[in-house]
């Protein structure tokens, strides 16, 4: 029997005990934390969700290990720290903002979801609006569940699979980001609120592209979101997060943790479109992105990262590969895309444990109005790493004069047979190209989407189909009217 | 009879400096005029203008373009009303296939006329035809734009996107320079394959050699902005023959 360890009414207590030291409201809804944070609010959330005991210590363990750490500094950004007391951590899943009729819906941002070539019924979907399609919505992800099961698949919410997959949760929670990992980490393993978790059983190939979209208990996508990925030996699986269209959230600051495990022979495909708001042209507001993704690598398998980032104000994210087993191999494929005020410092890292291992990075910067775009990668190499390899392809696009972009690559090397290559460039959207463009009847919107769509070529061709189409017309849209 | 093309007193300048110096020309359908001139004579200048370049400032003279005020009108929208430049340099656009950018290209082009969007079947068969026409591998239609191409191919490439666009003006920029003479001839077999009755050419050339090829109807002087001669075919032979330097004695004693 599930053990309610802590009850609201004991928390109710004591949050009125509390209340003048910490500032609380009195009227406590009961969906709902009050802001701040503190061992109270984390053993709320973990009653709230009926969480069993192990991951209450977990959560109050990565509290208190959050607590002696400080925000990192080193990132190429700038920002207003976030005020961790002044954050709600817990309400209950939102639902997406239900609207009366399709009539009702913000104009532009239909319009932005006509450009992306979203279907109808999708867009009345992400809005939330409740019409006929919600039976065949239904039936179309009932049978894809049921698919799935078949085949033994587990995709399911974070909640879930703490009920109903303990085993597997607890196995696998942490051991690719440690508690420990960093601040954000800490703080994300203390508090999250709830996220995917999907299991591949041995040898089995996921016959379809696991997205979200098909998680019918999806509600308002969680501030600290937390995904587990583990494909088992031999299996295979591609795993989508994120969409295209305009995710517009109340939360400044998302800090989700990602872990995939791709045991013996296995193979993780991770695509992210991520399209979070970016705040106004001016600068303000904006989601804070920061974000610790990881995978650890057994012998012969294989994952692969690849990422489309055009939002959030601030985004710090480095999907990382632990090449840890004989002949595994890590790629990371991103196009990281600011306008405006945004900052991003993204990259990756490859650490090579194994011998034979093999690693790729392409990464594409691109670079419009005053904002900054940042490259960090790592590649590490270390002494038993045998005859590991890196190739490291680092490209930045310039579209105006104020921007920047900025490159800080790290490699370390502690096996003399090792083979690192490295290129980099940085270029000005050519005034030239659009030229020959304009003169050719196309338009200058359309002559940037081509030529910027040409530069990322080779990360969108890593993207399932649908995704590529979509992402391409994402990139058009968000640097529409940029060159400078 | 209507003219495709009417320069009159043309004056442009770049970063103060006059290049272009009260010049006129005037193209009727049907007809290739071959510009020639030394070097800095203002050629590439006048292709240039014409094409919309904003580096270019235009103090004087108009220019009616098939019955439109061409300098009224943007770069793309000269492009969509007809206007084609070969481009001397033609630019690499990586990544960007030859039929995904020429596509792109018609269908606005289309769009601006109020036609429908090309069917990809039917596109497809006019690459096929007209890649024919310039000899280009069909191959390199798929490539990224100009990548990788040699010159020739790259010049070809460009008598391709001709082809594909169907303008009423093409404005051959020294389309000649760099072309061995191979290439040379399945350029200018190009240009006169697709010569009708109603569009025209303006061929941009240092040196007589590609007019064995296209013959002209007309043949210009173009010297310190201004054309200062016309003829006709032989014209271009004399200059061939004597270089620009007894014009520049002709003006002088003109004076």
């Amino acid at each position: 029997m599930k053990k309610q360890s802590y009850t609201e009414n004991e928390l109710a207590k004591d949050l009125e005990n509390q209340e003048y030291k910490f500032g609380f409201v009195t009227n406590i809804e009961s969906d709902k934390a009050p802001k701040g944070l503190n061992e109270g609010i984390i053993r709320f959330i973990s009653a709230k969700k009926n969480e069993p005991d192990w991951l209450l210590e977990h959560r109050l363990k990565a509290f208190e290990i959050w607590k002696t750490m400080t925000e990192p500094e080193w990132a190429h950004v700038e920002y207003v720290k976030p005020d961790f007391q002044d954050i709600t951590y817990y309400s209950a899943p939102k639902q997406t903002k239900k609207y009366e009729s399709w009539d009702d819906v913000d104009p532009e941002l239909k319009e932005t979801m006509s450009k992306l070539g979203i279907s109808m019924e999708e867009q009345q979907r992400l809005t939330g609006v409740a019409v006929d399609f919600v039976m065949d919505s239904v039936s179309v992800a009932t049978s894809f569940k049921e698919k799935l099961k078949e085949l033994g698949i587990i995709f399911c919410s974070f909640s879930d699979a703490v009920q109903e997959h303990p085993e597997l949760v607890r196995k696998y929670m942490g051991s690719v980001v440690p508690m420990t990992d960093n601040f954000y980490a800490a703080l994300n393993s203390a508090v999250f609120s709830d996220g995917s978790f999907c299991y591949i059983p041995k040898g089995v190939k996921c016959p379809m592209e696991l997205s979200t979209y098909f998680r019918i208990n999806e509600g308002g996508t969680g501030q600290f979101e937390r995904t587990l990925v583990v494909a088992d030996e031999g299996s295979y699986v591609s795993y989508l997060e994120g969409c295209t269209a305009p995710q517009r959230d109340e939360n400044q600051l998302h800090a989700a943790v990602v872990e995939l495990v791709a045991l013996e022979s296995a193979e993780i495909k991770y695509s992210t479109v991520q399209n979070w708001y970016p705040g106004d042209k001016e600068g303000k507001g904006g989601v804070y992105n920061f974000v610790t993704k990881r995978g650890i690598c057994e012998r012969n398998s294989k994952i692969s990262w690849t990422q489309v980032e055009t939002g959030s104000a601030i985004t710090w994210k480095y999907p990382s590969c632990i090449l840890k087993g004989d002949n595994s191999i890590g790629e990371f494929y991103s196009v990281a895309v600011t306008n405006n005020y945004q900052q991003a410092d993204t990259g990756t890292k490859m650490i090579h444990l194994g011998k034979n291992t093999r690693s790729t990075i392409i990464s594409k910067g691109i670079s419009a109005g005053k904002s900054q775009n940042s490259y960090r990668g790592l590649v590490q190499i270390h002494k038993n790493a045998d005859n590991a390899r890196n190739f490291s392809q680092c490209d930045s696009l310039l579209m105006t004069e104020e921007c920047g972009a900025h490159t800080f690559p790290y490699i370390e090397c502690k096996n003399s047979t090792a083979k690192i290559e490295h290129e980099a460039t940085t270029s000005k959207i050519g005034e030239d190209q659009i030229f020959y463009c304009l003169q050719r009847g196309i338009s200058e919107e359309k002559a940037i989407g081509l030529i910027v769509n040409g530069y990322c070529k080779d990360v969108l061709n890593q993207l399932p189909m649908e995704f590529a189409v979509e992402a391409q017309k994402l990139l058009t849209i968000s640097l529409e009217g940029s060159v400078g | 009879m209507k003219t495709l093309i009417n320069i009159k007193d043309l004056h442009a300048s770049i970063n103060g400096k006059e290049i272009l110096k009260g010049l006129n020309l005037e193209v009727k359908p049907g007809e290739i005029h071959a510009v020639m001139g030394p070097n800095g004579a203002g050629k590439s200048t006048l292709a240039s203008v014409l094409a919309g370049r904003e580096e270019y400032e235009i103090t004087e003279g108009t220019v009616d373009f098939d019955g439109k005020d061409l300098l009224e009108l943007s770069t793309e929208d000269r492009a969509r009303e007809g206007l084609f430049l070969a481009f001397q340099y033609p630019v690499e656009i990586p990544g960007v296939s030859n039929v995904n950018f020429l596509r792109t290209a018609l269908n606005e082009i289309r769009e601006y006329n109020g036609q429908e969007q090309i069917s990809a079947k039917d596109f497809m068969a006019l690459v096929r035809e007209k890649s024919t026409l310039v000899e280009l591998d069909s191959k390199l239609a798929s490539r990224s734009v100009n990548e990788g191409f040699s010159g020739g191919e790259k010049k070809r490439n460009e008598i391709f996107q001709m082809a594909m666009l169907q303008p009423k003006l093409a404005i051959l920029d020294e389309t000649d320079s760099g072309l061995d003479i191979d290439a040379l001839r399945i350029v200018a077999n190009g240009v006169n394959k697709l010569k009708t009755p109603e569009n025209g050419a303006i061929v941009i050339t240092h040196y007589q050699r590609l007019l064995d090829y296209i013959v002209p109807d007309f043949v210009h002087v173009l010297y310190d902005g201004k054309i200062v001669k016309s003829g006709s075919k032989e014209l271009a032979l004399e200059l061939e023959e004597k270089g620009y330097d007894w014009i520049k004695e002709e003006l002088e004693k003109a004076h």
